[in-house]
């Protein structure tokens, strides 16, 4: 089914680089975020404007292999690869890269990126529980806080991050309103438009603009009669970042018969969670931040939490899990996620290991075939 | 082409007055796997869902051509000359390209159903097929519970065993002889390509062909020994696939797996077997 609301957030995203460039001229600073764990909150109290860069695509790949060993992550690779050939308009428009100290890959990927741009690293520890990990991530906080406010010759006060935070937050809700809907069945949004519409409202230079897009889609879809069709298995993926360029799994499921519901990952559903906003606003950015379930973290009993909570929430019918190839994290994980799904919700489970190529396009197809066909 | 009376060794019904085939009111239903390697075909008859008809012919190049070679051989071994098919399910990897079939699914579910149909008793079903190998965990009812494939490289898979054979210049059936009376030479690479090289080096040093072939068989068992990890061997375990033709082998695999493998005659056909029982569905 057609949706106005979606087909007017598609087409207008398609101006955002000249927005980037435009706001740009006028004197805004722009910050490239690459993670989950930056907060941009403090890049938008100062007045700046964070894009998210890109890194789903294959294309620019074989450049980055030039110093870059070929055994490595593709979301980095294609990260780099855009970064090295300029091709990415957001990249070029940066005035400052935000960076995460995540796997190992991605900071030792980062020391190169910084000969190209401005870049600041911010020190992620990797546990969520210790007592000094939350001090020592709300210092990494700060310490952003003041390089933006250098690079922005402004000093960023509580209140102004306090607005940032409220902005963030209404855009949080927005997508989770957003994603939510697929709660429904049957889903009114396939996994594939989903993933098209979660991806390009990363890309809008004014995010008034994007939520009022979101708000839009959730209330058009979510007035919509309800269609009675009849749809294939519901199937969560979860696992690594994915967009458009870097889909392939996404579509094969559809293309297969299933209905992707929910994405757990940062692509997806982990962009859902709020800032608190009792706390003090250094302190409660750098809470929301450092819960973020990503596979770096060790342990990470937030990721099973979550998909716990997916898997009830969408009536989900099975779980495909998704690691690209060289993330030694999620590889690893893959195991502890697997035992949860299959042992304790007796559900269906497939872990998949690919890249950005279409090599094992035939290959994929088969497996995920096969796992659908064991769905009935 | 090899028909059902060679690989029974005569002993099955087509022919003879108690072939189903005779029988106006029996309805028949046919499963084509398009492999890599070969192209099978299979009919069952849909009430006793007895197995009446098989045939295989090599895939090639063209594996549209070979599907309509192995469905027009083996519609021939029916008995009544106006006998017809319901309908045909395609699978392998070439089921896309089956024009006549009614519907196509992935030779895991096949083999699945196809191998509980030969051994009724089977938990677990190994598939060493032409290029890629499965391990596939069964329910009670030969639905597929769990399954592993290995499809990304050629150590563990038929194509390694034609290599190795042809490089110690013997056929397949030779090979399976010469496995059971060596004792396994070990094969330290990984790589399909890099053990060719490694046996030949052997073989120049004076190896016996025997032991090669034992060591051959032991890599592609070690290989199979860690995909195994996730999906344990739980007997029965049915082995199907081209290289379970041979019994030799088979038992040569038993042997080097530590397990009980079960290697039916009809062990090739599981999964065009299985496509037509799906089609009888």
């Amino acid at each position: 089914m057609n949706y106005a609301s979606i087909d007017k957030l598609t087409t207008r995203a398609e101006k955002n680089p000249l927005e980037v460039a435009e706001a740009k001229e006028n004197g805004q600073k722009v910050f490239g975020f690459y993670c989950l764990y930056s907060p941009v909150e403090v890049a938008l109290a100062a007045g700046g404007i964070a894009v998210t860069l890109c890194g789903t695509r294959n294309d620019p790949i074989p450049a980055a292999e030039k110093t870059l060993p070929r055994n490595l992550c593709p979301l980095i690779k294609s990260s780099f690869g855009f970064a090295i050939e300029d091709t990415c308009p957001y990249f070029k428009a940066a005035d400052l890269i935000v960076a995460d100290s995540t796997c190992d890959g991605k900071k030792k990927m980062f020391e190169q990126m910084a000969e190209i741009k401005p870049l600041h690293l911010m020190y992620l520890p990797h546990n969520q529980e210790l007592d000094v990990t939350g001090p020592f991530w709300e210092g990494e906080v700060i310490r952003f806080k003041e390089r933006v406010e250098q690079e922005c010759g402004i000093e960023i006060t509580d209140d102004m991050l306090r607005e940032a935070i409220q902005l963030t937050n209404r855009e949080s809700a927005a997508l989770k309103g957003l994603m939510d809907l697929n709660q429904q069945s049957p889903a009114p949004i396939s996994g594939m438009k989903m993933l098209e519409i979660v991806f390009k409202a990363g890309f809008f230079a004014d995010k008034q603009e994007s939520i009022e897009h979101l708000e839009a889609i959730i209330d058009e879809v979510g007035n919509a009669p309800k269609e009675k069709t009849q749809q294939g298995p519901r199937v969560i993926i979860s696992g690594v970042p994915m967009g458009l360029g870097s889909h392939k799994v996404c579509q094969l499921i559809e293309d297969a018969g299933g209905v992707v519901v929910a994405f757990e990952n940062c692509t997806g559903y982990k962009k859902t969670m709020k800032v608190d906003t009792d706390k003090a606003p250094v302190t409660a950015l750098a809470e929301k931040y450092l819960a973020t379930p990503c596979s770096i973290m060790s342990p990470n009993p937030g990721r099973i939490k979550l998909l716990d909570t997916m898997i009830t929430d969408f009536a989900a019918d099975a779980v495909v899990d998704l690691t690209w190839q060289a993330c030694h994290t999620y590889n690893v994980e893959a195991e502890n996620i697997r035992k949860f799904v299959q042992g304790e919700k007796n559900m269906p489970y497939l872990h998949i290991e690919t890249d950005y190529s279409d090599a094992d396009t035939e290959q994929l197809r088969v497996r995920i075939e096969a796992f659908l066909e064991m769905i009935g | 082409m090899r028909t059902i009376h060679e690989t029974m060794g005569g002993k099955n019904s087509v022919g003879s007055s108690d072939d189903p085939s005779r029988n106006s009111n029996a309805l028949f239903f046919a499963g084509l796997d398009i492999g890599s390697t070969a192209t099978k075909a299979a009919i069952i008859e849909g009430t006793s869902k007895e197995v009446i008809a098989v045939a295989e012919t090599s895939t090639g190049w063209a594996p549209k051509k070979a599907a309509q070679k192995a469905l027009e051989e083996v519609l021939s071994q029916l008995a009544s000359p106006t006998a017809v098919i319901s309908r045909t399910v395609a699978t392998g990897y070439g089921r896309n390209m089956a024009s006549g079939a009614d519907k196509r699914v992935t030779e895991i579910s096949c083999h699945a159903l196809g191998a509980k149909h030969l051994v009724p008793d089977a938990m677990t079903v190994l598939d060493i097929g032409g290029q890629d190998s499965k391990l596939i965990a069964l329910d009670d009812h030969g639905n597929v519970r769990d399954f592993l494939m290995n499809d990304k490289c050629a150590a563990g898979t038929g194509r390694f065993i034609s290599n190795m054979a042809t490089a110690l210049g013997i056929d397949l059936d030779e090979f399976g002889v010469l496995a059971s009376s060596g004792t396994p030479a070990p094969i330290s690479s990984m790589c399909a390509v890099f053990a060719e090289s490694e046996v030949i080096g052997l073989t120049a040093s004076g190896t016996s062909r025997e032991d090669l072939a034992a060591g051959i068989v032991m890599s592609i068992a070690k290989r199979l020994t860690s995909l195994a990890g996730r999906i344990p061997l739980t007997p029965n375990i049915a082995f199907t696939g081209g290289t379970a033709r041979n019994a030799e082998l088979a038992n040569c695999f038993s042997k080097a797996l530590n397990v009980q493998l079960t290697a039916p005659p009809l062990a090739p056909f599981a999964g065009a077997i299985g496509a037509a029982l799906i089609a009888a569905k």
